[in-house]
């Protein structure tokens, strides 16, 4: 362990450790003892790294280190003596950043579930499931290598099936679970592979080393053996093919609308805090990589393009108020992607627009899923049909629901404004315009969609009175941190964020910080994105702040093409189509066929021949006297025979003997049949 | 002296063992199978004696051997006629074509 | 006497004294199993501490020479005339296979705790067998190795078709005469290599450095190869898995998946060291049937409903890995195909000894007959839960350190052909997902099927324990794989030098 002469940096490996270690008390030893004992050591680990990271945060960016530091590394795999997997802590300005939001977030998740899971039956289980999955997105976020961030990546993989399972007796909880973990599993395939190709022409998986320009010059020059390609590009798309399943990028998104069986709390972390921003954090990580090639950035820029435009238009027609957040992430992580994808090592804007934005919609989305879960809590449904008038029973969640919602809409001077404006600059900055215009529509969908669910759900006249009478307000444990989350969903875009954060190693680059100072707000840019906002919201006052029949006209008018939107373009049934019928039909079920009639067939076959051949064979047994007799007496005569023909050599005359004897058996045999006389065959055959 | 040759016994005794193998392979009825059983042991001790008297005049073995063989033909003769008196109160018949319980 | 002598011969006075005991007395015929068991489960781990503290718990690798570098020797003649001796000695790769026979096998006697029929015969036969799994893992004599190679597949016969369930004739009469005609190949290949290397001398390393001739190796070498990867599951005469560990008692199937198929592997890598020229000449040829092995076992688990199917095809693909890492002839790949072993082992003995414990509740194995199990059983479900990550290869349970071994190595062999063979297995992680999880949430989530399983219990102390000790183990060598390699590494560097 090197000593950085920061205490709190130094002991950041505790981060992980302790969500941990509550993970395995509360799992192995709290089950039974109540609801208490297992929040309270639960609530505790997550509160003590938040304090940890806390004092790193406050270390780290206080000293405007912006370097990396490596408080701990150790082997933990040797693969070859040369190619070996460390393990470690890598602290530098996104790390430091994200455990920041990971623990806080987390931290106000287990409190807000305390009140939200009460008289649940798995209430330890749940809390026990939150650490872990706290832990794995901590070691994630902290990785030292490449080998080690998948490691905790499949962990966040396992974590969220637990979590999004919890209500495991469920169908279409059991379904989504299992759907979210083979899709990311699937995904990781490419990942996995990322990383063989990596490991094979890097030499190695630290980070520091594979960022270094050194290694990615190497990767740029080796070409793959036939094919010709740079392993670079074809290296850096493969991982990202892993960081687009954790991310939910088009088309590997269909696990996250669904992973909204579990239980709210739980969608706000995997949402918020955790598992979607993983992938953003991975192509972070790895941006030198990335940004070294034109094919990787492309392919990134595309597809999150592409996701945050698909995402929003969906999210326009859904009626589950949880559905819609979740295709409101899939659309902003779209966001953070396209954002990563227009950056480059000389114009850096993106990335830190990305991060900054990261941040920013982990405080606002987890205040919607939170604020959601409150009013799921009250009035028991999900369906936004359901609800209306909300704003007088559910007063703090209203006003913070309604903070959260101007913020990811976008309306100066809260958080999200800033940061997707940083967006928007970096997209403009890097000359590509028709993202750019994308990013533009995505913004005035975002405010549409939000204000639509958010005047469905407050405003309107309660559609349904049974449910509306008996909303009440949440308890404190789930208000708090609704309106803790409230403060810097409006105040968190005022930090200069470019300041602290900004690609890692500058030095290295040759890049003066000065530089990539964002010049304060481009209103050219923000001006029109402000207003593209504001439209969105008026459009939604206008149809669904009084309930009016508009809506469902609009909706009757593009008939189909509605259909087709509400029914998330039919990907999911593509999908369903491909695994039920291709895979599972025609595929596996000819493989299992294959190995029971063929190939264990043929086996049988051999000991069947075998039987058979015996019971020919068997036929020569006639019990009678003189059979034998003339067996034995040709036998010695013809061992006799070979004897005096070769004399001498036993070997030969042995093997000679037992091959007459085998042949005249069968010769015999043939005899028989040929006279017809193989009366004991005919009574085998009778029997 | 003038007698027969050491070629004329040999040729006596093998034409004794082809006849007791013909019995063997041939004939149906156990009494006459343990006849011929009885004739090639015959031929065999009729070799043993030839040779003893014509080469090995003087070695014991050969004259030796034939008292051996008489002695467990009798011995054979007694438990094979036991066989086939117990076969006998089995099956009333002494047909060896149709002892075939051992088949298969 | 030495230690692995010792090892060997506990089992085997075990079961003499098992067979001097009244049969009456079950109670006391499983104690001395237990106990014969637990005391070489300790002098496995004092083994495998001794010779890690021997080579060194870290740092570079100090064994760089062709030799096979032995420990805890014992050898004196035995038949003299034909040079056979009795010769034991391990190296780091043994160390870990007889720990894992040590776990495997005291955990298969506390999950035959129940067991009622004929208790005595059992026993016997059960660590009759367990001694010739000790010898195999400890001999250094290619007689002595068959000799126990025998003694280990033969019991087989009898614990399945005398305690198994389902058709158990057939399946134990497939598993004999399959693994028989393996056993027949092995047995022509020691006798071609004995007279081959013409040192008068069944001793491994006389005959590895007698240097068969190319020639000889080249016909040989597949010959072996299939006879030992019969046992290892090796396609396509893999068939006597499923059908054998479907039918064979819980303990049987444990002990027969968890370590008698690591004989195979085990018996593989032998080989590779004795023969590389023909090792060479036909590793792509390997690739290619342990390709369709795991690819195609994890495709054909997914269609399967009876658990013990699901596992046993599971199985194959987890074996095939096994004999892939084998068939690359790579460092990084051997060494991931011995620690898939090693945690295959592991993780299939949790598995059988888990659907034992089911079925002796619910009476079915049909995953399409049994749902919401985890909230009458949850610690027999968390525990097959645990089994199935690490089965998927979850990180931190052993099996990923063995499945990233395997790719990394694997995919070291720069050729396209090779790459696609190495994707084809990686795409195996997602199929194994599929049908791992497809499994437990079919059994262990959703609504209770059948209202009669509302009543089942939980697992008692007596299966508590073999589970914690399984899932201690498969946790402890996925986090700290270091000692792990360390030992493996140790022993591959002859292997390796052989094949330069």
């Amino acid at each position: 362990m090197t000593s950085t002469g920061f205490w709190f940096i130094d002991h950041l490996w505790l981060v992980p450790l302790l969500p941990f270690l509550g993970f395995l008390v509360v799992g192995l030893f709290v089950q039974k003892s109540g609801e208490r004992p297992a929040s309270s050591l639960a609530i505790l680990a997550i509160g003590a790294s938040m304090v940890l990271s806390w004092g790193a945060g406050w270390e780290y960016f206080t000293a405007n280190l912006g370097r990396t530091l490596v408080p701990l590394k150790f082997e933990w795999l040797r693969f070859s003596p040369t190619l070996i997997g460390n393990m470690g802590v890598l602290v530098d300005n996104i790390s430091v950043l994200l455990i920041l939001v990971v623990t806080t977030i987390s931290f106000l998740i287990h409190v807000y579930s305390q009140g939200y899971m009460h008289g649940d039956p798995g209430y330890p289980r749940f809390f026990a499931c939150l650490n872990l999955f706290t832990f794995s997105m901590l070691g994630l976020v902290l990785s030292f290598s490449i080998l080690q961030i998948f490691i905790f990546w499949e962990l966040v993989g396992v974590s969220s099936f637990l979590l999004i399972g919890f209500y495991w007796n469920k169908p279409s909880a059991v379904a989504a679970c299992k759907k979210a973990f083979i899709v990311t599993r699937f995904a990781d395939l490419g990942f996995l592979l990322g990383l063989l190709v990596i490991g094979y022409y890097g030499k190695g998986f630290d980070f520091i080393y594979l960022t270094s320009p050194e290694t990615i010059k190497n990767l740029e020059q080796t070409r793959l053996p036939l094919l010709g390609v740079s392993v670079l590009p074809l290296s850096a798309i493969l991982v990202y093919a892993g960081a687009a399943g954790k991310s939910a990028m088009f088309p590997l998104h269909i696990w996250l609308p669904d992973a909204m069986e579990g239980p709210t709390p739980v969608s706000a972390l995997i949402h918020a805090a955790t598992m979607v921003v993983a992938g953003v954090y991975l192509v972070a990580r790895l941006f030198p990589l990335y940004a070294a090639t034109e094919a990787g950035l492309m392919t990134v820029m595309v597809i999150g393009a592409f996701t945050s435009l698909f995402a929003a238009v969906i999210a326009t027609t859904q009626f589950d108020i949880k559905r819609v957040l979740a295709f409101s992430t899939l659309s902003q992580l779209g966001y953070m992607m396209l954002s990563l994808g227009v950056a480059t090592m000389d114009n850096p804007l993106g990335f830190t627009a990305s991060m900054f934005h990261l941040t920013t919609h982990a405080c606002f989305k987890a205040l919607l899923f939170l604020g959601a879960g409150s009013v799921i809590h009250a009035v028991h449904s999900n369906d936004m049909r359901d609800m209306g008038g909300l704003r007088r029973p559910l007063p703090i969640t209203h006003a913070t629901f309604l903070i959260a919602c101007l913020a990811i809409a976008g309306v100066p001077p809260l958080s999200g404004f800033f940061s997707k404006d940083e967006i928007l600059a970096a997209a403009w900055n890097g000359e590509h315009y028709v993202v750019f215009a994308v990013a533009m529509l995505v913004a005035g969908l975002t405010a549409f969609y939000m204000f639509r669910l958010y005047f469905m759900t407050f405003w309107s006249y309660p559609k349904d009175m049974h449910r509306f009478e008996h909303a009440h307000e949440s308890p404190l444990s789930m208000t708090f941190p609704l309106m803790v989350l409230a403060v810097p969903s409006v105040f968190l875009g005022l930090v200069p964020f470019s300041h602290y954060v900004s690609i890692g190693q500058l030095e290295h680059h040759g890049v003066s910080i000065g530089h990539l100072e964002h010049h304060g707000i481009n209103w050219w840019i923000a001006g029109p994105a402000s207003a593209m906002g504001l439209a969105g919201i008026a459009l939604a006052f206008l149809l669904y702040f009084h309930p009016n029949g508009v809506p469902g006209k609009i909706a009757f008018a593009f008939g189909p093409l509605h259909k087709l939107v509400y029914n998330k373009f039919y990907v999911d049934e593509l999908y369903l189509f491909f695994t039920k019928s291709v895979i599972f039909r025609f595929i596996s079920a000819p493989f299992a066929w294959f190995d029971r009639h063929l190939v264990d067939g043929s086996m049988d076959w051999i000991a069947q021949t075998t039987l058979l051949a015996g019971n020919k064979v068997r036929s020569s047994v006639t019990g009678r006297l003189q059979t034998y007799l003339f067996w034995s007496i040709s036998g010695a005569v013809i061992l006799g025979a070979i004897v005096w023909q070769i004399g001498g050599t036993v070997g030969w005359t042995l093997a000679f003997t037992g091959l007459g004897l085998v042949a005249m058996m069968f010769i015999w045999q043939f005899v028989l049949q040929l006279l017809n006389r193989s009366e004991p065959l005919k009574r085998i055959k009778q029997d | 002296m003038i007698g027969p040759t050491l070629s004329q016994y040999l040729v006596f005794s093998a034409l004794l063992f082809c006849f007791g193998l013909y019995g063997m392979l041939t004939r149906r009825n156990l009494i006459a199978m343990l006849m011929s059983v009885e004739l090639i042991l015959n031929a065999a001790a009729l070799n043993f004696v030839a040779f003893h008297h014509f080469l090995y005049e003087g070695d014991v073995g050969g004259a030796v051997f034939p008292v051996f063989i008489i002695a467990v033909a009798a011995a054979e003769s007694a438990i094979a006629l036991a066989i086939i008196i117990a076969l006998f109160r089995h099956k009333n018949q002494l047909d060896v074509q149709d002892a075939d319980s051992l088949k298969n | 006497m030495g230690l692995l002598t010792t090892i060997i011969l506990i089992p085997f006075l075990a079961v003499i004294v098992i067979g001097l005991l009244p049969e009456k007395q079950t109670a006391w015929i499983k104690r001395t199993a237990l106990l014969a068991t637990a005391i070489n489960l300790g002098l496995s781990i004092y083994l495998c501490l001794d010779y890690l503290g021997k080579i060194g718990w870290s740092g570079a690798n100090p064994n760089t020479g062709a030799g096979l570098s032995l420990s805890y020797e014992e050898r004196f003649t035995w038949l003299g005339k034909l040079g056979i001796q009795y010769y034991l000695g391990v190296d780091g790769i043994s160390v870990l296979m007889i720990l894992l026979t040590s776990i495997v096998i005291f955990c298969g006697v506390f999950a035959s705790w129940q067991h009622e029929h004929r208790v005595k015969e059992f026993f016997c036969f059960l660590l009759l067998l367990v001694t010739g799994v000790y010898g195999v893992f400890a001999a250094h004599d290619f007689f002595l190795f068959f000799l126990f190679y025998e003694v280990a597949v033969l019991p087989m016969y009898v614990l399945i078709g005398l305690w198994g369930t389902g058709p158990k004739e057939y399946s134990a009469m497939k598993l004999t005469l399959m693994l028989m005609g393996g056993s027949a190949l092995i047995v022509v290949g020691i006798l071609v290599l004995y007279f081959q290397a013409g040192k008068h001398s069944f001793d491994f390393s006389v005959i590895a450095q007698a240097k068969i001739p190319v020639s000889t190796q080249m016909w040989l070498f597949p010959v072996m190869f299939f006879g030992f990867g019969t046992l290892g599951g090796l396609w396509p005469f893999h068939t006597w898995s499923p059908d054998g560990h479907a039918s064979a008692p819980t303990a049987v199937s444990m002990l027969h998946a968890g370590v008698l198929m690591k004989l195979g592997g085990y018996g593989c890598l032998k080989m590779i060291y004795v023969m590389p020229e023909g090792a060479k000449m036909w590793g792509t040829f390997f690739m290619i049937l342990t390709t369709v092995n795991i690819f195609y076992g994890a495709l054909v688990a997914i269609q399967k409903t009876d658990l013990k199917y699901i596992t046993a095809y599971s199985s194959v693909s987890h074996c095939g890995l096994v004999l892939f890492g084998l068939a690359t002839l790579n460092q990084t790949a051997f060494q991931g195909a011995v620690v898939q072993m090693f945690a295959h082992g592991l993780m299939t003995a949790l598995f059988f000894a888990l659907i034992g414990m089911i079925y002796g509740r619910t009476h079915t194995r049909y995953i399409t007959q049994m749902g919401g199990l985890l909230k009458v059983m949850p610690y027999l479900g968390v525990s097959y839960m645990i089994g199935g990550m690490a089965g998927l290869g979850l990180p931190g349970l052993a099996g990923f350190i063995a499945e990233i071994q395997v790719f990394v190595g694997s995919f070291a062999l720069n050729s396209v052909f090779h790459r696609i063979l190495t994707i084809l297995v990686a795409t195996s992680v997602v199929t194994t997902a599929v049908y791992m999880l497809r499994a437990l949430t079919r059994m262990l989530y959703g609504p209770i099927q059948d209202e009669h399983h509302e009543h089942l219990t939980d697992a008692n102390f007596m299966e508590r324990v073999p589970l914690a000790i399984l899932i201690f183990m498969l946790a402890f060598a996925g986090i700290f794989p270091g000692w792990m390699i360390r030992l493996i590494e140790y022993s591959l560097a002859p292997v390796m030098a052989n094949l330069q």
